[in-house]
């Protein structure tokens, strides 16, 4: 049996899902999917700082709207940092993500274990956020967050055409009059909410993977974008769906490692039937 | 002095040995421009390791090494598999391999039971660097006693081992390392298997994230593999100053994260104990941050 | 030749020859089916963007999976790698790299030396004198992300001198350099032709073909002309290579 909670839960997953399918595969198609990785990463110490700051407001510690402001907050200024030490092209995109990813959590692990020795129990919950729990999520948390991600589908639904040509050829967006930077920084933006909209369940450290895999695998069977999104999105939901599902009956399961090997299942299935079509799409 | 042999030297040797290892090794990541398959390889060892511990039930580095330069090795064909098969660009193949191998890790720390030793998801979250102790220091003398030596926890025989490993394979091959780090395919023209010595490196880097791992855990191995190199790489434009420079700042930070995380507080009387490993990454951050501003300058 | 040659590779051997050379990117052809005899000399490879120039080098060289055959010197290459220089378009590589321009030439030392330890110095002395020869003796100490694009190129080059091949395999050498570099670069080949080595150089710059090269290539994703420059740089292979382009003219 399914309860509501459960229930609502498990839609919120599924809307998350879908919401990252569908802007991982613009992210994985302009070559920056990876970006989820330093964004998730960096959202911890402001996870943490929002965490002591509104118990040090004397507010309720756990409510989740602070926390993913907090989040997003953090993520930003990882964003921000990652291009300041990339500008010269010195260091390499990918040594500079690995820079940000990892000396931002290591501040938030330093801020946890301030936070720990502080009264209260409020902040025993912060570790959720770095692998997901699901099932400690409440209706008003799940809610949240699927509102959260269907509002960045829906901004991808509306940004469908522009997005596409800066895609497909950025020269050619440029040409044609397109505002590629703000477009980018709308793409930045909406891999921003849907990695903070997905810490709650599939936590920081592998939500890069909600954002890449179901767009790595709706690429092996279709032909033309928009089959692609519609089918990234059915398969980050049923892998988000999965993984709270399986959250919900295994307690201890990090729900984040659920989503992936769900995620990772289709994927597998998807590089199957790729190559018995050969590879005809 | 006896309790700063206790509780505060192993973890500072323990910091500054991962430190040194991974520093000296990932100025080659920075170099080849492969810095995420560090943060793949200290992911991907993940299940490895517990599989090589709750297999053999041993409180030994070997089947947990094994067992990780195994992970590390499927990773690496997985990835390439996945950038065939899929026509992914790197980055994306790497993410979604090594996420999968992390969550495969944390799926099998559950199942295994793993976690009720002393290996469980805090370690790979936070490292365990405060619980490495030497309770058979009893005075400065231990230094000397073979019995006493012997109690030194057995995660720094791992580190020390790997550690002298990757320093002979740096100075032995160090002309080869720095060409195929420049120029992989005029290497290849002059008749060298890039494929094989690329593969050894990996292994190399795989070992000392195993080793690493225990101390610092997972993540912060990445720090420790790409702080120091690419704060070096802001600095320096010499080879030599940036792989011994990766290595000291490496050192350097690992002793400065455990002295300013408790011992350091605790002498000037101030009550707190901040994550010692939380620490290293946060200062190798501001490694990075203070070698951009001082290029700048 | 090298002692134990074969004796229908001797004196007669071209100093590469390819047979059914394909090679495909990603399913899609990027050469086809060339096979060509390289003549002693200077030759040039020409074509326009994407003809397979540098493919062809890479793929005789072993360096992109390829269908077919190449042979130097009669020989497969591993036989005769020692006798074979190459030298990779200068965009190949990050020049922020640590690494002075001395460095660099000495990595063409590499097979000749010990594995461990420091440069032997006679090594160390044989990459000076490259350097030397190129006109960068001053410069070696220098790290290369601070030479101009042309010194650049002819730290390549220098590298290539330094592995004493006699055949040299290059890629687009005179690609956006300077007229000090230009000139340093035809003197050193003519150099080595004279000294009886042979160059293969993918180039760009049609004007130039007269003047300096005796051979030519000409591919367009296949083999479209061959030949010494007087018979095979005609203006009918041109305009089949480059889709009858008017104005690339010919002649200096």
């Amino acid at each position: 049996m399914i309860g509501h909670n459960t229930l609502v839960v498990l839609l919120g997953c599924a809307a998350l899902g879908l919401a990252a399918g569908v802007v991982g595969s613009f992210a994985l198609l302009r070559g920056r999917a990876l970006l989820a990785d330093a964004i998730g990463h960096a959202a911890l110490p402001g996870v943490v700082a929002a965490s002591l700051l509104v118990a040090a407001l004397g507010g309720e510690a756990r409510a989740l709207g602070p926390l993913l402001l907090g989040a997003a907050v953090t993520g930003w200024l990882g964003l921000l940092a990652l291009r300041r030490l990339t500008a010269s092209g010195r260091i390499p995109p990918d040594a500079g993500i690995a820079v940000v990813l990892s000396a931002f959590y290591a501040l938030g692990t330093v801020g946890l274990s301030v936070a720990q020795t502080l009264p209260g129990a409020a902040q025993a919950g912060l570790t959720h956020f770095i692998l997901g729990q699901a099932a400690t999520m409440t209706e008003a948390d799940a809610l949240l967050a699927g509102a959260l991600a269907l509002g960045c589908a829906g901004v991808v639904a509306l940004l469908f055409q522009p997005l596409r040509a800066l895609c497909f050829d950025e020269g050619f967006a440029r040409a044609q009059g397109l505002p590629v930077r703000a477009l980018d920084l709308a793409l930045l933006g909406l891999m921003l909410a849907v990695c903070v909209a997905g810490l709650p369940a599939v936590g920081l450290i592998l939500v890069v993977a909600l954002l890449v895999v179901p767009a790595a695998a709706a690429r092996l069977l279709a032909a033309r974008l928009p089959a692609m999104l519609a089918l990234a999105g059915l398969f980050g939901a049923l892998a988000g769906a999965a993984g709270a599902l399986a959250s919900t009956r295994l307690p201890d399961l990090p729900t984040g490692a659920a989503v992936v090997l769900a995620g990772l299942a289709i994927f597998g299935a998807a590089a199957l039937a790729g190559r018995r079509r050969g590879r005809g799409a | 002095m006896s309790e700063f042999l206790q509780l505060d030297l192993p973890p500072l040797l323990a910091a500054m040995l991962a430190g040194g290892t991974c520093g000296l090794l990932g100025s080659f990541l920075v170099l080849r421009r492969e810095s995420l398959l560090g943060d793949a390889l200290s992911h991907a060892v993940l299940p490895g390791i517990v599989l090589g511990f709750a297999l053999t039930g041993l409180r030994s580095a070997w089947p947990m090494l094994a067992g990780a330069l195994v992970a590390a090795l499927l990773a690496t064909a997985a990835i390439a598999w996945v950038r065939r098969a899929a026509r992914l660009d790197p980055g994306a193949a790497t993410g979604l391999v090594f996420t999968g191998f992390f969550a495969a890790g944390l799926v099998l720390l559950e199942v295994t039971g793993a976690r009720n030793a002393d290996l469980d998801v805090d370690c790979v979250l936070f490292g365990q660097l405060e619980t490495l102790v030497w309770l058979e220091a009893r005075g400065p003398a231990a230094l000397l006693d073979p019995a006493a030596l012997a109690g030194l926890p057995r995660q720094l025989g791992l580190l020390a081992g790997v550690a002298l490993a990757a320093l002979l394979f740096v100075l032995g091959f160090w002309r080869t390392l720095r060409l195929i780090a420049f120029d992989p395919e005029f290497a290849r023209s002059l008749g060298l298997r890039v494929g094989g010595w690329e593969l050894a490196l990996n292994l190399m880097i795989a070992a000392a994230a195993v080793a690493a791992f225990e101390s610092v855990g997972s993540i912060l191995t990445v720090a420790l593999l790409v702080c120091p190199a690419v704060a070096m790489r802001l600095l320096t434009d010499r080879y030599g100053a940036q792989i011994w420079g990766g290595a000291a700042l490496g050192a350097g930070l690992g002793a400065a994260g455990v002295l300013l995380a408790g011992p350091l507080p605790a002498a000037l009387g101030a009550g707190v104990a901040l994550n010692a490993a939380g620490l290293i990454g946060t200062l190798g951050g501001l490694a990075v941050a203070a070698a951009l501003l001082l290029r700048r300058a | 030749m090298p002692d134990g040659a074969p004796l229908r590779t001797a004196a007669a051997a071209a100093p590469l020859a390819v047979e059914g050379l394909t090679v495909r990117y990603d399913g899609r052809p990027a050469l086809s089916g060339v096979t060509w005899r390289a003549a002693p000399g200077l030759t040039a490879i020409l074509g326009p963007n994407g003809a397979g120039k540098s493919t062809l080098l890479k793929a005789a060289l072993g360096l992109v999976p390829a269908e077919g055959e190449a042979r130097f010197f009669g020989q497969p290459l591993e036989a005769v790698r020692a006798r074979v220089a190459y030298l990779p378009q200068r965009a190949s590589v990050d020049w922020s790299f640590p690494a002075s321009a001395l460095d660099v030439v000495a990595m063409a030392r590499l097979p000749r030396a010990r594995w461990f330890g420091a440069l032997p110095r006679r090594e160390r002395e044989a990459a000076r004198a490259a350097l030397a020869a190129v006109g960068l003796a001053d410069l070696a100490e220098r790290q290369i992300g601070r030479l101009s694009g042309g010194q650049q190129q002819r730290v390549f080059l220098a590298r290539a001198l330094a592995q004493e091949a006699e055949l040299f395999l290059m890629d687009e050498p005179l690609a956006a350099v300077d007229a000090v570099t230009e000139e340093t670069i035809l003197a050193v080949l003519h150099g080595l032709v004279r000294e009886g080595k042979s160059v293969l150089m993918v180039h760009h710059d049609l004007s130039l073909v007269q003047a300096h090269f005796d051979h030519v290539l000409i591919l367009a994703g296949r083999l479209v002309a061959a030949g010494p420059v007087a018979e095979a740089f005609t203006d009918s292979a041109i305009a089949a290579a480059f889709g009858g382009l008017p104005g690339r003219g010919r002649g200096a």
